[in-house]
């Protein structure tokens, strides 16, 4: 190779090629496809909530996109039917992730719906999941001798809580719960046929 | 976009790749008598050893023109004080990377270890390690290698280093503002991309301003041909602005789609900057230290366009399973597959060229570790290739397999390759020879000790993790008590390789302050015989 302009014009090439096939034709197929009618809108409350959810990293340890059944038994653990296209479009930036060190929780709002369990859950997870290693978030709850007028106390299995102290959960605990609830694609969804091939 | 579209667009490409080849072939680029390889010696230097972590001087044992060393001695100091700085940069974010890295380690068997600082929970710490290591130590030491390494390439002086200087400020101010964005939960929540946009401009500029060098380097370049390091880290400074620039652009990409950009980046900012800006290291180094071209010169021009055309297209694996066009996953995996041939072409290259040197092994530090980098580019090349297939991504998508195989490709090779790298420059940057051998062989062993304790017990840990989640039948709790051991083995692995670096720091800190005995001889780890 004698000529650099060939060997960057070659490269850009490449790249361009790799664009096209992973950039712009998803976005040529994807771009007109619908929320399936079962799909809300997040509340702004919602979307608070997975906004702490992103700023957590949860990404890191919990997918959500349940597999079909020829790659996984997802199904069968409640992790419900395997996400459409459609699933996904009120979603920014998208969570699917890429580990399990958790279980997925694309549907966990069916499969845990009480506010309590997860404000107590994520205060201390080893209370509620024994041998768990998700971390506890303290710094989302406040530990207070008598809660004050509108507090959300969160009720801890004993011996969790230093004696005489309550927990309380901060607005931005029950703005991730709030979110965490919502996670219900149960409604029935056909792939979209624009994204199905 | 219809499967037959696909299929067809793949069958004309083929058959243009394969003109080209053609066409390649009648021009003589895959003569055997390869001379291009030889561009990086000077006349009657074959078979000369370029001492590792020696000043370049002309040597009483080697018969050649003595302009084409004092040209080399020239080349060196044009880049030394650009590239002090990319180094100098290198190892503090070396040192961040691994101290985050370690944290996050053992919070995974350690879950109550420090949760009441929020910045310092698993999600925010092990993303700091990620972007420290990424954005941080290898693009430092990778674009400084690549800086000082250009005009003994091109046999010129570096022209326009105060650009990759001021591109070196610009992308660590912006990666200290993403770091500190990240840490108080400012992110934009996508993996490899969690840096702002907003702060992300500054390191496509950065990017920019560092690739001018090469620009103006090339313009008044000495040598008719450009060898294959320069081709490596030609596309990767160019490619790195473009991948960046694309995936930041704010709200263009959505849903679905941004996953698939996602893994596009992803992907790409492995095998299209750091795997590339590796490889030239290696293609230069491993040739120099031995003293004797690279053996199928050709077959690494080969691999060059194999790896630019198949590389940039595997980034759906990441996603095998989930809610995207199948055509598209399938497209991935196929690609990854023809990844074996770039990867095989590398292999080729470094068995034939060090078959009869291997006893230099014994005492070049450089060579030591850039030898480690290229077989560990092969492995994990080749178990990267593997994974995609759907039987086996099955079992490791999802599971700490697959943070065993980043770590294998972005330590065991990329990293290695550039810890040879520096201990090849840093003397002809300072005009010193490395104080104390000995603590280079002491990092090379807690380095590469470290990195196959981790990346051995995490891939079983992984598989096995995979293998329960994989039996409905057993609860999710025991995919994750079954890997509870050797995640405690992977934070060995880590604490290993972290002390390896504060060896590798200090060492550094000794050489740039000129602390320690001033050595007049080559830093080698034991004296070669008869020499």
């Amino acid at each position: 190779m004698h000529s650099e302009a060939r060997l960057v014009g070659g490269a850009m090439v490449m790249l361009a090629i790799a664009t096209s096939a992973l950039v712009v034709l998803p976005y040529l197929q994807l771009r007109d496809v619908k929320p399936p009618d079962g799909l809300k809108p997040y509340t702004s409350t919602e979307l608070r909530g997975r906004q702490v959810y992103v700023q957590q990293g949860c990404l890191y340890c919990h997918s959500q996109q349940p597999r079909d059944r020829t790659m996984g038994p997802d199904g069968a653990r409640g992790w419900g039917r395997p996400g459409v296209a459609g699933d996904y479009y009120y979603d920014h930036p998208h969570q699917l992730g890429t580990m399990r060190t958790g279980p997925d929780l694309f549907n966990i709002g069916s499969r845990q719906p009480s506010a309590d369990w997860h404000l107590g859950h994520l205060f201390q997870p080893r209370a509620y999941v024994p041998g768990s290693i998700m971390p506890a978030y303290p710094f989302l709850f406040e530990l207070k001798e008598k809660p004050d007028k509108d507090d959300r106390v969160v009720t801890m299995p004993p011996g969790y809580v230093p004696p005489g102290m309550i927990v309380v959960a901060r607005p931005a605990a029950l703005d991730l719960v709030a979110y965490l609830q919502v996670l219900k694609h149960n409604y029935p969804a056909i792939e979209s046929p624009i994204a199905r091939k | 976009m219809d499967g037959i579209t696909i299929l067809l667009s793949a069958f004309v490409l083929s058959v243009a790749a394969l003109g080209f080849f053609i066409w390649s072939m009648r021009r003589g680029d895959f003569d055997a008598t390869s001379r291009g390889a030889t561009v990086i010696f000077a006349p009657q230097e074959l078979g000369h050893p370029e001492d590792p972590s020696r000043v370049a001087r002309p040597d009483d044992s080697i018969v050649a023109a003595p302009e084409e060393f004092g040209e080399r001695s020239e080349a060196d100091r044009s880049s030394a004080p650009v590239a002090f700085v990319f180094f100098c940069c290198a190892i503090v974010w070396l040192l961040v990377a691994s101290v985050a890295g370690l944290t996050a380690s053992i919070k995974l068997h350690a879950p109550d270890w420090l949760t009441q600082y929020e910045w310092l929970s698993f999600g925010r710490v092990r993303t700091l390690h990620l972007n420290a290591l990424a954005y941080g130590w290898a693009p430092m030491a990778g674009l400084g290698l690549a800086i000082w390494l250009l005009p003994r390439l091109l046999k010129t002086t570096l022209k326009g280093g105060g650009f990759a200087v001021l591109g070196c400020m610009t992308w660590n101010a912006g990666l200290i503002a993403g770091l500190g964005a990240i840490a108080v939960g400012f992110t934009s929540g996508r993996e490899w991309l969690e840096i702002p946009w907003q702060v992300a401009l500054l390191l496509v500029i950065g990017g920019g301003l560092v690739a001018l060098p090469l620009v103006f380097t090339l313009q008044s370049r000495q040598v008719d041909h450009l060898y294959v390091s320069v081709w490596y880290m030609g596309a990767a400074l160019f490619w790195f602005p473009v991948l960046y620039l694309v995936a930041n652009i704010p709200d263009l990409h959505f849903g679905v789609e941004e996953a698939t950009m996602n893994w596009w980046y992803g992907h790409n900012v492995l095998g299209l900057f750091f795997t590339p800006l590796a490889l030239a290291s290696i293609y230069y180094f491993m040739p120099k230290v031995i003293g004797r071209p690279v053996q199928s010169y050709n077959l690494s021009l080969l691999g060059f366009w194999t790896l630019a055309f198949f590389y940039g297209q595997v980034g759906g694996h990441h996603l095998i399973g989930g809610p995207v066009p199948g055509w598209l996953i399938t497209l991935s995996i196929v690609q990854s597959m023809m990844m074996i041939i770039p990867v095989l072409a590398f292999a080729t290259n470094q068995y034939t060229t060090m078959r009869g040197y291997n006893h230099m092994l014994w005492y070049s530090p450089t060579l030591r570790f850039v030898a480690f980098g290229g077989i560990m580019y092969v492995a994990s090349s080749i178990q990267g290739s593997f994974e995609a297939l759907r039987t086996i991504n099955a079992v490791t998508h999802f599971t700490h397999y697959t943070v065993a195989h980043a770590h294998l490709g972005l330590y065991g090779f990329v990293t290695m390759a550039f810890f040879g790298g520096i201990y090849f420059a840093m003397p002809r940057v300072m005009l010193r020879e490395w104080p104390y051998p000995r603590l280079i062989g002491l990092h090379f062993w807690l380095s590469g000790g470290g990195i196959l304790v981790y990346v051995f017990f995490l891939t079983i840990g992984g598989w096995l993790q995979g293998m329960a989640m994989l039996d409905a039948a057993k609860p999710f709790m025991e995919s994750v008590d079954v890997t509870i051991i050797y995640l405690k083995m992977r934070s060995l692995g880590g604490a290993l390789m972290t002390a390896g670096h504060l060896v590798f720091a200090v060492h550094f800190a000794a050489m740039i302050l000129k602390v320690g005995p001033a050595r007049d001889r080559p830093a080698f780890f034991h004296e070669p015989a008869a020499s």
